[in-house]
């Protein structure tokens, strides 16, 4: 667990963000100045269970 | 899974090792497999009369017409929903066509060797663009012209051909990937390099000045004539690399304007189908979306090796033409295939990304995990038989296909 001196210290300066996934987060981000990379994330299968386990033993 | 992997290496094997070479063209009758009288060959996976949307049942009527089976369009198509004609799907004969994809016994097809296997593959001269079979056009002037493609150009074509030891198409293709081809949308560079190939030969072998004249003009002016030849390329590449044990590379994927279908390596030729897609595209003046047909045709088969939507980034003024975004954009159609590719095609490469390889063997399982469906260019017809080409544009692969064929193959090596 971080420190309350180490989130002090994340917020104290500038902030250079990667944001996984929702590309929402990303572009508030840049929005607002930050500097943000974006990567393209999604779950296994689109998150499907069945499928994904298939493709875990076919070797994805 | 190591049995999978090996599969797939044997699969790029085949497909970077294949040796497509135009060697004739020759009526469908005398050469295409099982191909009876009476018997009408379409795009896609199978499907029975009633189901068919009305572009293909258009077609249908016009080729019934056109081989002499029917007086009129009325007769054509009572026989057609009566029984009397017998459908099959080309990919079943060693064939592909593309859109409603006709082939029936009369028509001159153009033949594809791979010299490496010794396989052929067929499909017919493509008709040029706008009220064409292709897009469901069966009128007179769409009959006048398959009469003289198969009484003035088929022959001329293949005496040429025979004449001049044909045409290898591998070093063809690379050519015109790097002149801005990728071969599904955009043919306009190979077309112009077949012509140049074959003009002096068809030049040498003909009797009739005429006749030569009108079939060199006909070639030249047609900048899809080459899809024709790159689709009989693909299935003579792809056909091998069918029935190998455990491979999860895509061996075919098809429409027939209702379904749209895939075969895969390690499930041997049975067809994973879910409902057609509707492209996204650009519109002719006087149509719009409201006028256009699902997605159809068998020249999906140009994807399954790698061009098309694949190559795109060879092919910035294509990206425009269908309406896919900035030439910009372009590039990365071809990075996103890339994922979802078991390789790259050192052979087939992309001068402006730095000589990438046309993303290569299409993993099923990449395409279900990473989410991403195959991107396809294609023309679009009207949703009415008769009319022809509105427009073109970009469809995705359905995913539903890709979930079915995973299932299957884990069944098959005990892995559900």
């Amino acid at each position: 667990m971080p420190s309350d001196q180490d989130d002090k210290s994340l917020l104290g300066g500038d902030l250079s963000v990667i944001n996984v996934g929702l590309d929402k987060f990303a572009s508030e981000l840049a929005e607002h100045n930050v500097s943000v990379v974006h990567l393209d994330w999604k779950p296994p299968a689109g998150g499907g269970a069945e499928l994904a386990t298939l493709l875990s033993k076919m070797g994805t | 899974m190591e049995l999978i992997e090996k599969a797939n290496e044997e699969a790029i094997r085949r497909m970077l090792g294949a040796e497509p070479v135009l060697i004739d063209v020759v009526p469908a009758g005398e050469i295409v497999p099982d191909l009876q009288d009476k018997m009408i060959l379409h795009a896609g996976p199978p499907l029975e009369w009633d189901r068919m949307c009305g572009p293909m049942q258009g077609a249908i009527a016009g080729i019934t017409v056109f081989e002499g089976w029917a007086s009129d369009l009325e007769q054509a198509v009572d026989m057609a929903s009566s029984g009397d004609i017998a459908f099959d799907a080309n990919h079943h004969h060693d064939a592909v066509g593309p859109m409603t994809g006709m082939t029936t016994v009369s028509q001159p097809v153009m033949v594809v060797e791979n010299k490496i296997i010794g396989n052929r593959a067929y499909c017919a001269i493509n008709e040029g663009l706008g009220k064409v079979m292709r897009f469901g056009g069966n009128d007179e002037e769409v009959l006048n012209r398959l009469a003289w493609i198969r009484d003035v150009l088929g022959p001329a074509m293949g005496k040429a051909l025979k004449d001049m030891g044909g045409i290898e198409l591998k070093p063809l293709i690379a050519r015109g990937l790097s002149m801005g081809d990728e071969m599904h949308q955009r043919n306009v560079a190979c077309s112009g390099l077949v012509l140049r190939a074959i003009a002096s030969a068809m030049a040498r072998t003909s009797d009739d000045t005429t006749a030569l004249s009108e079939s060199l003009a006909f070639i030249s002016a047609n900048d899809q004539f080459h899809l024709n030849i790159t689709m009989a390329m693909g299935k003579a590449i792809m056909d091998p690399v069918r029935n190998i044990e455990g491979s999860s590379i895509v061996t075919a994927m098809s429409r027939n304007g209702t379904d749209f279908g895939i075969r895969v390596s390690g499930t041997g030729d049975e067809w994973f189908t879910a409902p057609v897609e509707m492209p996204e595209g650009l519109y002719f003046a006087g149509y719009s979306e409201a006028d256009a047909n699902p997605d159809m045709g068998d020249s999906t088969i140009v994807e399954t090796i790698g061009l098309g939507g694949f190559a795109m980034g060879a092919s910035p003024a294509v990206a425009g033409f269908v309406g896919a975004g900035a030439a910009s954009e372009a590039a990365n159609y071809t990075y996103r295939m890339g994922e979802i590719c078991a390789a790259e095609n050192p052979e087939w490469t992309i001068p402006s990304l730095d000589y990438l390889g046309v993303p290569t063997g299409i993993d099923i399982r990449l395409v279900v995990d990473s989410g991403i469906a195959p991107t396809i260019n294609t023309g679009i017809a009207h949703r009415e038989p008769g009319i022809g080409q509105v427009g073109a544009g970009v469809v995705r692969a359905p995913m539903a296909c890709f979930e079915q064929a995973v299932r299957r193959l884990a069944a098959n090596l005990g892995l559900s």
